[in-house]
């Protein structure tokens, strides 16, 4: 079983290789698209590698659970409902979901998806040495 | 008229891995303002020539259920242009395969040379409104059998790999539940 070391250093490789980016500026905080430049097409490719890399099954929309921000009952006017943040909540309990209380706009999302919620995803999936 | 960008296979292991050439010639068009006096091979077709053999590695193993297509290209390092004359030897494999999407990555050398390293990736748009077949099963076949991937093909298992009959392969739209 990995440390939690060993799991970030294994994710900032994969970013590395997935956005061409530099190991310095993958930072536990650093989010995906507005720091490391992330597009749609690279989660794809991104939980791809992580499978690969870890060896472990990550079905659609589990890590980025995209299905709820389509979800009209979840999202309205471009604004997460209670209910919305409620479903995100339940799906991405490795994720700061609390930081979108303030100010749900949609666009907000993309402030959740950062290294470190790749980095405690993986440790509910493999597990992580203490 | 298609662009080809790789000329023959010369090994090509079902859902695993293919070596593929690549001869550059002075009568390439391109060549003549790329550069004036100084014919230089274009990255960006180096990149191609990956796209069209990972594309038919990843495609023959799913069986062509889908289009796919390239989607990004995670990594692109060049050690040095081509010069006509100069035969590209394309080494691919592919890394990871899903319903979605792919990852193929190689090398290319001449002769011992190593000139590149590329990884291809691809997405499959199965499910969008852009499912409609790029090529007919006609062509598709037709491209296969002269790129040689019937001549040096296998299975995984390693018998000789034999080409779908027309027909067998399936429409994208079909799959896609819209036709």
């Amino acid at each position: 079983m990995p440390d939690r070391e060993e799991i970030f250093s294994t994710v900032r490789e994969i970013l590395c290789d997935a956005l061409g980016v530099d190991e310095d500026e993958v930072v536990p905080q650093a989010t995906l698209t507005d720091d490391l430049g992330a597009e749609s097409i690279d989660f794809l490719d991104i939980v791809f590698r992580l499978e690969k890399s870890f060896e472990i099954k990550i079905p659609r929309g589990e890590l980025f659970p995209d299905n709820v921000l389509s979800d009209e009952r979840f999202v309205q006017d471009g604004k997460i409902t209670p209910d919305g943040l409620k479903e995100l909540r339940a799906r991405m309990p490795y994720a700061d979901v609390d930081k979108l209380e303030a100010n749900p706009d949609i666009k907000e999302m993309s402030q959740v998806f950062t290294v470190d919620m790749i980095c405690r995803f993986i440790e509910g999936k493999v597990g992580v040495e203490s | 008229m298609r662009w080809y960008w790789i000329d023959r296979f010369l090994e090509f292991e079902s859902g695993r891995a293919a070596v593929a050439v690549k001869t550059v010639s002075l009568s390439e068009e391109h060549l003549h303002d790329h550069f004036p006096g100084c014919p230089l091979m274009p990255n960006s077709l180096v990149i191609e020539g990956f796209a069209q053999l990972g594309g038919i590695l990843v495609g023959e193993h799913i069986g062509f259920a889908g289009n796919m297509i390239l989607a990004k290209v995670p990594k692109a390092e060049f050690e040095f242009s081509p010069q006509p004359g100069d035969t590209l030897t394309y080494r691919a494999k592919i890394e990871y395969v899903k319903e979605d999407g792919a990852l193929v990555a190689g090398e290319s050398h001449i002769g011992d040379k190593l000139h590149a390293k590329v990884e291809v990736f691809f997405a499959n748009v199965l499910e969008t409104d852009r499912s409609r077949r790029l090529f007919s099963d006609a062509e598709l076949l037709a491209m296969m059998k002269m790129l040689g991937v019937y001549r040096v093909g296998r299975t995984a298992t390693g018998e000789k790999l034999v080409p779908p009959k027309l027909g067998e392969i399936p429409d994208p739209a079909r799959l896609a539940g819209r036709s």
